[in-house]
């Protein structure tokens, strides 16, 4: 190693701007932490099975008759959908606390709440996007109609990024903590139940051919208020659980 | 230079002072009042045996632990406000890596570099840490002194006046430990400021480095 000739990066003036933008950052941050998940390959598909799960358990416990099936699969895929949410969230901040990255992350001339909305979104990418592609194939099997089964992946593709933003509040708040999986889900499990109504809701509006916009607007008012609030409040929990 | 006294006055100022920190571990102080000051420029050692708080104090100088009681100021003003402002870079490295195993060395510095806006300094960085070879293996696959050197290169790679390095020669061979001693010295003939915690004494050179004693005081 040519010890000697080390040369270091020059010291940053005081009034250095920030190298990055700030959708520089977000894209950095998001590509990085996609990138990681992707190769926890067993971690990130947990969230799909377990949905895929619960929801082919139904009609074997109930009742094949499609009817029935009919008219509980808005709950049931919204219910799957909230538990495959929740028992993906301890991942969230977890690797990141014990490996030591949150603690850079702090000290950084950046937005701490704007890095945990990219790290929040590359999560959702991984553990909630494939459950709402998987829906419409698996509400087929439940017999709902096409006109319904667009509604509800529109519903869930509104409703499961609001699911991730507000675990992650639960999810910093608990980084920290040893075998925190129940505790975390009691804490956000009652944040997520405006969502979860008023997306089953949506799609048994949609199953009886009334209009769905009321439903759907307030998901996206709740979609955007959770981006907006959700990063502040996971930021000051973060640095709690990095203590 | 260094004061480590009941009353903790500072009787010269640094651009990196503590004021009458003071934090619990358990029912015990793990330091009290203390205070200290480093100049631009200077090193300041922590020492101490195993469990006197040397960790402890770079993480509340770091500002990831909260002390009981006690500032922290870099030129005069809160060291968390200074770091907000973007009036102070700062790079820590602690007993966590902050490597991620799944991705190669050289991703994993590259992320860094560019927060820093470095990152066309990643291939050099890694010739100078040793770390050439090894550059695209998983950083699973690295061994325990080979991932302490990608730190070393972290910080080369963070653009930062004060370094608040945690055992940097752990697991490093002869070569690996005068590597680290040749960056704080280059760092510091640049101006910039560190603050070691260490179990052995470092060859600093000329370097003007002051000395802080734990656990005994």
């Amino acid at each position: 190693m040519a010890a000697a000739k080390l040369q270091t990066a020059p010291v940053g003036e005081a009034t250095d701007s920030p190298a990055l933008g700030l959708a520089t950052l977000f894209r950095v941050v998001f590509v990085r932490d996609l990138q990681v998940g992707l190769r926890r390959w067993t971690d990130a598909s947990n969230a799909a099975l377990f949905f895929i799960l619960v929801v082919t358990l139904f009609p074997l416990a109930l009742s094949p008759r499609a009817e029935v099936l009919r008219m509980i699969a808005p709950g049931v895929i919204w219910i799957a959908a909230l538990l495959a949410t929740l028992l993906s969230l301890h991942l969230l901040f977890r690797a990141d606390l014990e490996d030591g990255t949150l603690e850079q992350l702090f000290n950084l001339p950046y937005p701490l709440g704007w890095m945990l909305l990219a790290k929040t979104l590359a999560h959702w990418v991984i553990t909630g996007l494939p459950v709402v592609l998987m829906a419409p194939v698996l509400a087929i099997t439940y017999h709902l109609p096409a006109s319904a089964l667009g509604v509800l992946t529109f519903s869930l593709l509104l409703g499961t990024p609001t699911l991730s933003l507000l675990g992650s509040i639960g999810a910093a708040l608990t980084a920290g903590l040893r075998g925190a999986g129940v505790l975390l889900a009691f804490i956000v499990a009652p944040l997520m139940l405006p969502v979860l109504m008023l997306g089953a809701r949506a799609t048994d509006l949609a199953l009886a051919g009334e209009n769905v916009t009321g439903p759907l607007y307030l998901m996206a008012a709740l979609l955007v208020l959770a981006i907006s609030l959700v990063p502040v409040v996971a930021a000051g929990a973060i640095r709690i659980s990095a203590d | 230079m260094l004061f480590n006294r009941p009353s903790g006055r500072i009787l010269e100022s640094g651009v990196l002072a503590g004021a009458e920190l003071t934090l619990w571990r358990g029912t015990t102080f793990l330091f009290e009042e203390l205070s200290f000051a480093v100049p631009s420029g200077t090193a300041l050692l922590v020492e101490g045996p195993n469990g006197a708080g040397k960790t402890s104090l770079l993480r509340v100088i770091a500002g990831l632990t909260l002390p009981e009681s006690g500032t922290i100021t870099w030129r005069g003003g809160d060291f968390q406000e200074q770091i907000r402002a973007g009036r102070l870079r700062m790079a820590f490295s602690g007993h966590a890596l902050a490597l991620k195993p799944e991705l190669s060395t050289r991703a994993n510095l590259e992320f860094f570099a560019r927060l820093a806006g470095l990152q066309e300094m990643v291939g050099e960085t890694l010739a100078l840490t040793g770390l050439r070879d090894c550059a695209d293996l998983e950083v699973r696959q690295l061994s325990a002194g080979q991932k302490r050197r990608a730190a070393l290169a972290r910080i080369l790679l963070s653009r930062a006046e004060l370094w608040l390095l945690d055992e940097p020669q752990t697991n490093l061979d002869a070569a690996g430990r005068q590597a680290v001693e040749a960056a704080i010295r280059n760092h510091l003939g640049q101006g910039g400021t560190v603050v070691v915690a260490a179990h052995q004494t470092l060859d600093l050179g000329s370097a003007s480095v002051s000395h802080l004693r734990l656990g005994d005081a």
